[in-house]
């Protein structure tokens, strides 16, 4: 449904995106990720066919969006890093004015209001301003506004960025019955855990650049061990101890306040770490996850 | 827990939909607007209530006492103004509705933006805002013009043609000010210097209170650019007689049409250029 | 390290206050916000500083010398004629102390409450409710008190202040614009939205139209110049008036109480309104 080759978006001399492959098919939840400043917002506002590319090819559904872009409008529904909602407007008017930009009519639009309302769980916030209501509300108005002239692909800008743990997962419930219903989405974010969730396939996106591709399991797999074995020694006494833990492990990684030890079996590891004679502070074993495929990646952490 | 039933990509009708945008634009604009009838009606209403029996009875007073009777040009000092106030309160009503909405929708709530995701070009949200803008200045012409008639202020005969000359004058001042508007990055008080250093200076120095010809030479000036100063003008030819030459009225509607013409011509292209930012 | 010096002295200060009169909703600091704004007021538009200056300058121009030729003289309150913009400048430096102290007071105010969310980071600190509204207000006095001085620049070489006592009107100006921007303060706390702000302006056109601004009240019926009389503009058009053409009478001392009452009654209900808003 999008095909991009050499993508670029150049701003002055700054290459925000830089030359950037890939591919979104039907019905497919297709992730970026990428931390702050990668070029998701940007990639994004291409795909919305809002902002022109500098350089390279971008098909949405099968059109080019600087010759076709209303038509490829049309069938996109948008939910932006910033809601842009409008603060004047009731709720259910924000969903009924928006569709009627797309041309539809009333008839249309007033069941198709409530409807959205059910889905975006705000029917008791039917009459209440943006103002009046919660950052996980108006992200969920968003995206109801996003699907009121039923796309065939929806673009999430962030999603869930600033919002509180509770209202992340009322919100990603909501995503995933999109994906049962066969809506193509694209959702950019910086959190690992959001990608891992909600994605089939994603990239990772770092300096305007696409760094790999592949399913969430599938990157770890290939970018990551099995296991991981995070150990604090004292943040004077980390550095010191690395070169020891080396030779235990095929990769570690020494961070500020850690080192994280990549292993297929983090148990046995600690037990070794415990023959060196060595003891850490605190030490933790967990799978391994997109953090630390992006920090094999980049040799920077995702959210800084 | 509701579930979503449809088909992608089949509700937009595309054709149609491009074809709309313009007015479903003004639509959105109006609605927003109703929300201030409130405001709208009492400004409406109120504001030439107030300035025709400010200036009648009180200024009025004083100057038709001092020249005898007589007013200026053989007719009373609220006749003379009235046209005058009323395509004051035409332009500052039409433009309005361009400025602050301009403002709001790609500075302060970045509302454009949403507007720009959908089928609708950046023209037809220019072209939908200009629209609405319009509707609330025949609003305020048709009112305008209702109190001066119920105030004697001016000829019956001439109500359609002064009001219809004023709604022009207003049409190309709002074109301006929305291209004004349009280029403003962030507002740091923006309205507060339009409102002293422009439109101040014009309401008092394009003839408005007195004739421009009794201004020091170098002050004049400020009328010829003025499009108060040629809808004053104009008006005063349809309501009180006042002698004119034709060429000098071609020029002023000449006027009027390249305000509107130059301040489409430098809106579209920041508006397509910022949307695409 | 300065933090450090202004945690101290802020917690020396609420120990010195602590059970005195107030205290809870003042610290004696309403002297740091005036010291913000001015922060921030050298890094902003400086048009917009100069153009509260011109303002009633343009109107002098354009009624004083305009429409003054078509007029003439006016009879003031004492009987004497005076020239018409000798008439009206008093009227327009009245008129500029309320509007500036307006502006300031109210749309500047509801900015800060409502988008800056200024308040309540200060509040959060030593500062008290009553700092806050007496900070702001200090700082819409001290531009009214530069407007108004360049403005009598500006008339006094022109001969429209023939009388001495007319210096009396800068301080004068000053008190009329507290006067204001207490009561608009208090009424800005109220205010929800936009929509609301707006009516203000609805409300001092008519004050600014019929206040004895540019014509005498005596062209209205007797009723009707009573209502006018009960308002402030009337009174302080009536009390610059009097001091910049000399006509000193003791009336001005009852304008002068009506501003002391108005000053006195917004400070009341903005320090209450802002304790509820951000301290309850
Ligand atoms: N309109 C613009 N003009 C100049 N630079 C921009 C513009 N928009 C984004 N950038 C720059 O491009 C880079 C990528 O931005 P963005 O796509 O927003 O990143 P992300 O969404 O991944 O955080 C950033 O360094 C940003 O400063
Ligand atoms: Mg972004």
């Amino acid at each position: 449904m999008i095909v991009a080759k050499g993508l670029s978006k150049v701003y002055g001399e700054f290459r925000a995106v830089d030359g950037i492959d890939f591919e979104v098919h039907r019905g497919e939840s297709f992730g970026i990720l990428g931390p702050n400043g990668a070029g998701k917002s940007t990639t994004m506002k291409m795909i919305a066919a809002v902002s022109k590319r500098t350089d390279g090819e971008l098909t949405i559904l099968g059109k080019d969006p600087n010759l076709k872009g209303p038509e490829i409008r049309a069938h996109l529904g948008v939910v932006p890093q910033k809601d842009l909602l409008d603060r004047e407007l009731k709720a259910w008017e924000n969903l009924y004015i928006y569709g009627r930009y797309f041309g539809l009519s009333k008839k249309f639009l007033k069941p198709k209001v409530e409807e959205m309302l059910a889905f975006a769980q705000l029917e008791e916030k039917r009459n209440s301003k943006v103002e009046e209501m919660s950052g996980g509300m108006q992200r969920r108005l968003a995206i109801a506004r996003g699907l009121i002239n039923e796309p065939e692909i929806l673009l999430l800008d962030e999603p869930t960025t600033g919002l509180d743990p509770q209202a992340r997962h009322v919100l990603w419930d909501r995503l995933f019955r999109l994906k049962e219903n066969g809506v193509t989405t694209v959702i950019t974010t910086h959190y690992m855990d959001e990608a891992e969730q909600l994605c089939d396939r994603l990239v990772v996106m770092d300096k305007g650049k696409i760094m790999a591709e592949g399913t969430p399991a599938g990157l770890i797999k290939d970018y990551s061990s099995k296991e991981v074995l995070e150990v604090r020694f004292g943040t004077d006494r980390n550095e010191a101890t690395a070169p020891q833990l080396a030779t235990i492990a095929e990769r570690i990684e020494v961070l500020p306040d850690r080192i994280l030890v990549y292993v297929e079996d983090g148990d046995a590891a600690l037990e070794k770490i415990h023959a060196l004679g060595l003891r850490p502070v605190t030490s933790l074993v967990r799978r391994s996850s997109l953090e630390d495929v992006f920090l094999r990646l980049t040799g920077r952490s995702l959210v800084d | 827990m509701s579930d979503l039933k449809f088909v992608p990509g089949q509700a937009v009708n595309v054709r149609h939909a491009m074809r709309v945008g313009a007015f479903r634009v003004a639509e959105y604009r109006l609605r927003n607007m109703a929300k201030w009838w409130d405001a709208i009606i009492a400004f409406g209403i109120g504001n030439p209530v107030l300035y025709l029996v400010s200036v009648g009875i009180g200024i009025g007073a004083l100057v038709d006492h001092s020249t005898g009777g007589h007013g200026i040009g053989g007719v009373s000092y609220l006749q003379f103004v009235a046209p005058a106030l009323l395509a004051s309160a035409a332009m500052q009503g039409m433009s309005d509705e361009v400025t602050f909405p301009v403002l709001e929708g790609f500075t302060w709530s970045k509302y454009f933006f949403a507007i720009g995701g959908t089928v609708i070009s950046p023209k037809q949200i220019v072209n939908g805002i200009y629209l609405a803008a319009f509707v609330r200045g025949i609003w305020t012409v048709l009112t305008y013009g209702l109190i001066l008639l119920a105030f004697q202020a001016i000829p019956m005969v001439s109500f359609f043609p002064l009001i219809l000359s004023s709604l022009l004058a207003g049409c190309g001042w709002t074109a301006v000010m929305m291209a004004v508007s349009a280029h403003i990055k962030d507002d740091d008080g923006f309205f507060a210097i339009i409102g002293r250093f422009v439109i101040a200076p014009m309401f008092l120095f394009s003839g408005t209170f007195y004739p421009l010809s009794q201004m020091p030479i170098y002050l004049q000036w400020i009328g010829w650019i003025s499009p108060l100063w040629h809808s004053t003008d104009v008006g005063r030819v349809l309501t009180i007689g006042q002698p004119t030459q034709p060429w000098l009225m071609v020029v002023h509607f000449a006027y009027f049409v390249a305000m509107f013409i130059g301040g489409f011509a430098f809106t579209y292209p920041v508006f397509a250029r910022r949307l695409a930012e | 390290m300065i933090t450090s010096i202004a945690t101290s002295m802020a917690v020396r200060i609420a120990e010195k206050r602590a059970g005195k009169f107030g205290s809870g909703v003042y610290s004696g600091r309403a002297g740091q916000l005036v010291e913000r704004n001015f922060l921030a007021f050298k890094s902003s538009n400086w048009l917009v500083v100069i153009s509260g200056f011109v303002e009633p300058v343009f109107y002098l121009l354009a009624f004083g010398l305009g429409i003054g030729k078509l007029i003439g003289g006016v009879t003031d309150g004492s009987g004497h004629t005076v020239s018409y913009a000798q008439y009206i400048v008093p009227a327009l430096l009245a008129t500029s102390a309320m509007n500036g102290a307006i502006y300031d007071s109210t749309w500047n105010v509801f900015f800060k409450m409502h988008f800056g969310k200024i308040y309540q980071a200060m509040l959060a600190t030593s500062l008290g409710s009553l700092d806050v509204a007496l900070g702001e207000i200090g700082w819409a006095l001290l531009r009214g008190l530069t407007y108004s001085i360049g403005f009598m620049l500006v008339v006094a070489p022109m001969g429209l202040i023939p009388s001495w006592w007319g210096l009396l009107a800068i301080p004068g100006a000053t008190l009329i614009a507290f006067g204001f921007a207490s009561v608009g303060m208090g009424m800005t706390s109220f205010m929800k939205n936009f929509h609301q702000m707006d009516w203000i302006n609805f409300f001092m056109l008519p004050m600014f139209l019929f206040s004895g601004t540019f014509y005498p009240i005596s062209v209205f019926p007797e009723w009707i110049q009573w209502i006018i009389r009960a308002l402030p503009l009337n009174q302080a058009v009536e009390l610059i008036r009097g001091l910049t053409l000399g006509n000193l009478n003791l009336a001005m001392a009852g304008h002068a109480l009506y501003f002391v009452v108005m000053i006195a009654a917004g400070l009341f209900f903005t320090t209450k309104r802002l304790t509820a808003l951000f301290m309850s």
